[in-house]
């Protein structure tokens, strides 16, 4: 039987290398990812709807606690990873010039510092905590 | 773009290939809404008043419409990529990558359609009650 070599996800690459490291951790953060995200949306979409929500409603009912905070920033790690190492892989794919490769992805690990820190900031900072 | 999507579908890779190239284009999408969802929650912070505005937005027709594109980027990329990790973890499931494929799409659908009816109720909120009403049951 034929099988596509894109049937399977991107091939692991071989050694012990950074590149080995990306491909487990692709895979750690997507399983992460499938029940945390999916539950995140879920919550906010099927249990509250978005018409409820406000700063006012975040501030007071959803990040009142340290659980959903935690919960929170921890979805934000892994997404940011996931998507931004996942990106690379899209850029890489498509973009060959050495110069355009090197402006673009500085560019994309820009994006992802600022996201990394004003997402933190907010989380951290956000008044409303109760203890 | 009419020439790079015939390609994309007629191209003899079949279901591997189109998995891949949804998997790719549901993979950006959500990218594009995560940077968009830091933003609006950084808001929350910096600017109470336009975070409640892009919500209002939100829950406008266009919005819920725009959530369930996102909602269905989503499942797809998570199915999908079980489907890889799967396969990579256990390379005898290879054989019924096809299968999986579409035990996938009856998942999808099976979630999504229910999920899209709740998320569009409001939209069509009125009509259902007047269809109930008619009907005697409420």
């Amino acid at each position: 039987m034929r099988v596509s070599p894109r049937s399977s996800g991107r091939i692991k690459p071989s050694g012990r290398g950074t590149e080995v490291a990306i491909w487990y951790l692709m895979r750690v953060t997507g399983v992460l990812l499938f029940v945390m995200a999916l539950a995140h949306f879920s919550i906010l979409h099927f249990i509250w709807d978005p018409a409820e929500q406000t700063a006012e409603f975040v501030t007071r009912e959803r990040w009142n606690n340290l659980f959903w905070r935690a919960y929170d920033w921890t979805l934000l790690m892994l997404v940011l990873f996931h998507s931004f190492v996942g990106m690379r892989t899209v850029i890489l794919d498509y973009i060959h010039g050495a110069r355009a490769r090197v402006i673009i992805m500085s560019s994309m690990w820009i994006l992802a510092g600022i996201l990394f820190v004003i997402g933190s900031l907010v989380v951290f900072t956000l008044p409303g905590l109760e203890t | 773009m009419r020439r790079y999507l015939g390609l994309l579908f007629r191209y003899r890779g079949r279901e591997g290939t189109i998995a891949w190239a949804f998997h790719r284009i549901s993979g950006v999408g959500v990218w594009l809404f995560v940077i968009l969802h830091v933003i609006d929650i950084y808001l929350i912070g910096g600017n109470p008043a336009a975070y409640d505005e892009l919500l209002a937005f939100y829950a406008s027709p266009v919005g819920r419409v725009m959530e369930v594109l996102l909602g269905a980027a989503l499942l797809y990329h998570a199915l999908n990529g079980m489907r890889i990790i799967i396969i990579d973890l256990w390379p005898a499931m290879t054989v019924h990558h096809r299968k999986i494929w579409w035990a996938n799409w009856i998942i999808f659908f099976g979630l999504g359609i229910p999920g899209a009816a709740i998320i569009l109720l409001p939209l069509y909120r009125d009509q259902l009650d007047g269809l109930l009403r008619t009907l005697g049951v409420s």
